[in-house]
């Protein structure tokens, strides 16, 4: 019978993020925190086409998850995609561009910010489809089995995927199979306007996991170096062979379902409590101890870098319309 | 030439490719010690081994998914859905997965995929294991869809479809795997999109795809006892359609008749009268004649079954009504 672990990962050489690296992790996550508030403006703004959705209280999850991976390792995303994306390699410039529609975007203007895509940062997509990804990440891992590749597919979802049925059939597979896979539960406890007292009759999802066989680790989603610890200790545990590995990661949507959601299911209160105790990005700034000269010096830092990001998507080139038909088949 | 069945013609393109490819591999329900419902796969497990003949759960989403992610990867996965009926179980993955990821991605990704599908009236299995749901996989951009008649062009396209660089939806009939035929020494892969004018004729043509293919020459040979010429042309890939070859041939006669085991409405017929009307307007004679099962989900009993499904007889009183208008 397969275990629930619910203490945090052991601290070894391999899964303590060394100072610098974690100073690292910081500059990412505020990169990412600051890329999606300069998105939620341009939108605003009528800047952008589409409809957008914003993972603002959940960046440690992507930030440390993604560190902990090797290049070759493969990601798919969801429809909260911006951090999971940033996170694995893909430059701003890039997602900013694909977010206007340009041929400079990392998806070249056929995707969209639910559709990123960098195949040679290793994202294989983002989904759509709730649940949608599931399955092809089994097959990446189990791809990996076959060329006896210490690579490791990565499935990142919210609590609500795991009602579908991809979710049960994949991770069936996944642990029949013994497949290299990672499936990251980003569980904010929503899935879009409805809470889990709505959509699930249990609210402990490791046990779904745990129904299947599969180890499932639990894990605080705010703590990037937790994420980061989780992760390499599951990596390692699916790279050697002993199968996949399931993170519970508790986290918080600190912002709606998508952006002008007015969230009128949820009291302002709860959110402006969750912004003053959760949010990941001030909670790993009073462990560094940054002070506000060193914050101020990097935010600024990084407000330029996204502001770059806005002028080279602007500047970038719009696709013509008969390119519309380029890639329907290989 | 060799004969081989339909049914031996899918095994030997199979096994060949997965002689020559470490990539490529199968997998489904009940395809390896059982060698798979309709015995397809039957003696490839002792051959190739449990890791290349997979075995799988009752999860089509998963058969399939699991396919796009490995063919995503690089490599060329066969995977088998018991019936067509149950490809509904799976029309997710198909629709918005397969068929989407290398538009969506700008072309960064390709989906080297075939699915292997069976099904087909004619032995009373009821309602949900015998449509032809071919149809609709043609209004999806992004898959291929093969549907071959005879054993050389199963075991040539099913070749072609391996190595195409596309997600393919590749049917079989169940009627037509114990159908023997000549196939080439060798494998010869067939061409994706390409028709193949089955036999000659000048009066009427027949486009026919899957079981209603011999039926249809069936007729043919019927007709031409009547002194009615009919030429039958087996489109065998529906997307890409070869359209040429189908406009030509009706140019030549001035009429046509189209042939599917699917129900006619909505059904491929409408498409390949589309195509016709478009291409050789002025050179009709009759209206398009369109042959297919009746609008009901298929009956048990064989005295109904066998009424809801065309047959040959159909296809021959379709013919005689397109030549009494001229």
């Amino acid at each position: 019978m397969a275990k629930v672990e619910n203490k945090p990962a052991r601290k070894t050489a391999a899964n303590v993020l060394p100072a610098e690296r974690l100073h690292e992790l910081f500059r990412e996550m505020l990169l990412i925190r600051r890329f999606e508030e300069k998105v939620e403006e341009r939108f605003r703004a009528g800047e952008l086409p589409g409809f957008l959705h914003v993972c603002i209280g959940q960046e440690a999850v992507a930030s440390g998850v993604c560190a902990a991976l090797e290049p070759d390792d493969v990601i798919a995303s969801t429809h909260r995609a911006h951090g999971h994306t940033i996170a694995k390699g893909t430059h701003v410039n890039a997602v900013m561009a694909e977010l206007y529609g340009k041929s400079e975007g990392c998806s070249h203007g056929y995707g969209g910010s639910m559709h990123l895509y960098d195949v040679e940062q290793g994202n294989l997509g983002a989904n759509a489809v709730v649940g949608g990804g599931f399955p092809a990440i089994v097959g990446a891992a189990l791809a990996f089995q076959f060329r006896k590749q210490p690579r490791v597919g990565v499935a990142f979802f919210g609590d609500g995927a795991t009602n579908t049925g991809t979710f049960h059939e994949s991770l069936n597979l996944a642990q029949l199979w013994k497949v290299p896979a990672l499936f990251v539960l980003e569980m904010n406890g929503w899935a879009e306007s409805t809470p889990i007292s709505q959509h699930s009759p249990i609210e402990d999802f490791s046990q779904r996991a745990v129904a299947f066989g599969m180890r499932s680790v639990e894990v605080d989603g705010q703590d990037v170096e937790a994420v980061y610890a989780a992760t390499r200790e599951a990596r390692e545990h699916a790279v050697s062979g002993k199968g996949p590995v399931f993170l519970n990661v508790r986290t918080y949507r600190l912002v709606g379902h998508y952006i002008g959601d007015p969230q009128v299911y949820r009291e302002k209160d709860e959110v402006n409590d969750l912004r003053e105790s959760k949010d990941p990005i001030e909670l790993l700034r009073g462990r560094l101890e940054l002070s506000d000269e060193e914050f101020e010096a990097l935010d600024t830092e990084i407000e330029a870098i996204v502001e770059g990001s806005v002028e080279f998507a602007k500047a970038g080139t719009d696709p013509k319309p008969e390119d519309a038909l380029k890639y329907v088949y290989a | 030439m060799p004969e081989l069945t339909y049914r031996e013609a899918v095994r030997d393109a199979l096994s060949n490719a997965m002689r020559e490819d470490d990539d490529v591999f199968i997998m489904g329900e009940d395809i390896a010690e059982m060698g798979g419902s309709m015995g397809v796969t039957q003696g490839m497990l002792a051959e190739f081994g449990p890791e290349r003949v997979r075995n799988t759960p009752i999860s089509e989403m998963a058969i399939v998914g699991t396919g796009i992610g490995a063919a995503m990867q690089g490599m060329r996965p066969v995977v088998e859905i018991m019936y067509q009926d149950f490809l509904t179980l799976s029309m997710e993955q198909l629709v918005n997965q397969a068929a989407k990821h290398r538009t969506m991605s700008g072309g960064q990704v390709k989906v080297p995929l075939t699915i292997r599908t069976q099904g087909g009236a004619g032995w009373s299995p009821g309602a949900q294991h015998a449509q032809q749901l071919e149809s609709w996989f043609v209004h999806v951009p992004g898959l291929k869809v093969v549907y071959p008649s005879t054993p050389e062009d199963v075991r040539g396209l099913l070749w072609s479809s391996i190595y195409d660089d596309n997600p393919v939806i590749f049917f079989e009939h169940r009627l037509l795997y114990p159908l023997k035929g000549a196939v080439p020494d060798e494998i010869e892969p067939i061409e994706l999109g390409k028709a193949r004018v089955m036999r000659e004729g000048s009066d009427v043509t027949v486009v026919a795809i899957g079981r209603m293919v011999p039926e249809a020459l069936q007729a043919a040979d019927d007709a031409d006892k009547e002194g009615i010429s009919v030429e039958v042309v087996d489109p065998r890939t529906l997307l890409p359609l070869d359209e040429e070859t189908i406009v030509a041939s009706v140019k030549k006669t001035t009429r046509c008749v189209t042939a599917h085991e699917a129900v006619t409405r909505g059904g491929f017929g409408a498409e390949l009268a589309a195509v016709v009307q478009q291409g050789a307007f002025d050179y009709l004679d009759a209206p398009i004649e369109r042959v297919g099962a009746k609008f009901a989900p298929l009956a048990f009993a064989p005295a109904m079954e066998q009424w809801v499904v065309p047959h040959a007889a159909d296809v021959l009183e379709a013919v005689k009504r397109t030549v009494a208008r001229s």
